[in-house]
């Protein structure tokens, strides 16, 4: 339940999530367009992406902590912030060096998908219940979806349409949360159960 | 022959030069489109920054501007991982 006055309200948190996958998406594209050789040159840049992916696991558990409106919702937020961790984990370790293998990109993979079967699980409403609703299902089945990307990378970590995917399944992502708010239409739909509706 | 093999390599290492010339321009063009993207939301919906209707907006509400961000985002990108792409580019001419 959010606090009336104190809490940020739902839509702000989706923003500012929206915000940390832009940049992930940028230095995604980043990465792909100028290869991971030239990537690696500065070390400090290979920690950058696994980085934000890390700090955008630790901030879900606020989320869990502070918008529990449900246990499925808890359930929800704090899977997800565990995926985006051990992802953002993983990802670390190998650019630190301490891990190898390619398939730590699998990790990535899971964390589409727990964070899309999260975004379905803790929708109770129908498409077009009101945008959020729309929002919620469209991003998790954009995510379920977009795990076949990084499931590629880890197969052949060198493909460019595997990684152009992926990065711009983050602009995708970030373009729907930027799009969120709590009470507004869809396509012309908005139930009379969604609160007051504003644009 | 010898000839042939320096005109071939000279070709190949002219390809490779503008591979990372197109690369560097790509990469410098993210930021500015970015600002771009942000830049034109605040024209197509001007009522999501509250900047611009401060009056009776609460804390959390003046601090979520959503375009601004996009802004923010683009201009970090370009002044703080451009740069250094290129030059890492340009040095591995």
């Amino acid at each position: 339940m959010i606090v009336a006055g104190i809490e940020p309200r739902a839509e702000m948190v989706h923003w500012w999530f929206a915000t940390g996958i832009l940049v992930l998406a940028l230095l995604a594209f980043a990465e792909t367009i100028v290869g991971p050789e030239v990537w690696g040159a500065r070390p400090w840049r290979r920690y950058l992406w696994p980085g934000m992916l890390f700090l955008l696991g630790i901030l879900m558990w606020p989320v869990m902590a502070l918008y529990t409106n449900s246990m499925i919702h808890m359930v929800a937020h704090g899977s997800w912030a565990q995926a985006l961790m051990v992802a953002g984990g993983a990802e670390l370790g190998v650019a630190r060096g301490k891990l190898h293998s390619q398939y730590w990109r699998l990790t990535s993979a899971g964390a589409l998908l727990v964070s899309g079967a999260a975004f379905l699980v803790h929708e109770q409403n129908g498409w077009l219940f009101g945008r959020a609703a729309f929002l919620h299902h469209a991003l998790g089945w954009t995510l379920l979806v977009a795990s076949v990307f990084p499931f590629a990378q880890a197969i052949r970590p060198r493909s460019i349409v595997a990684a152009s995917g992926f990065a711009t399944t983050l602009v995708v992502i970030a373009v729907l949360l930027y799009c969120d708010r709590d009470s507004a239409a869809i396509f012309g739909h908005f139930s009379q159960f969604a609160g007051v509706m504003h644009r | 022959m010898s000839a042939d093999i320096a005109h071939e390599l000279h070709e190949r290492k002219d390809h490779e030069l503008a591979r990372r010339a197109v690369r560097a321009r790509l990469v410098t063009g993210i930021g500015p489109a970015t600002m771009l993207a942000g830049l034109v939301w605040v024209l197509v919906q001007p009522w999501r920054l509250t900047l611009l209707h401060p009056h009776g907006q609460g804390f959390w509400w003046l601090l979520a501007e959503p375009p601004l961000y996009v802004v923010l985002v683009g201009l970090v990108f370009r002044l703080v991982v451009a740069p250094g792409l290129v030059e890492d580019l340009e040095e591995g001419r």
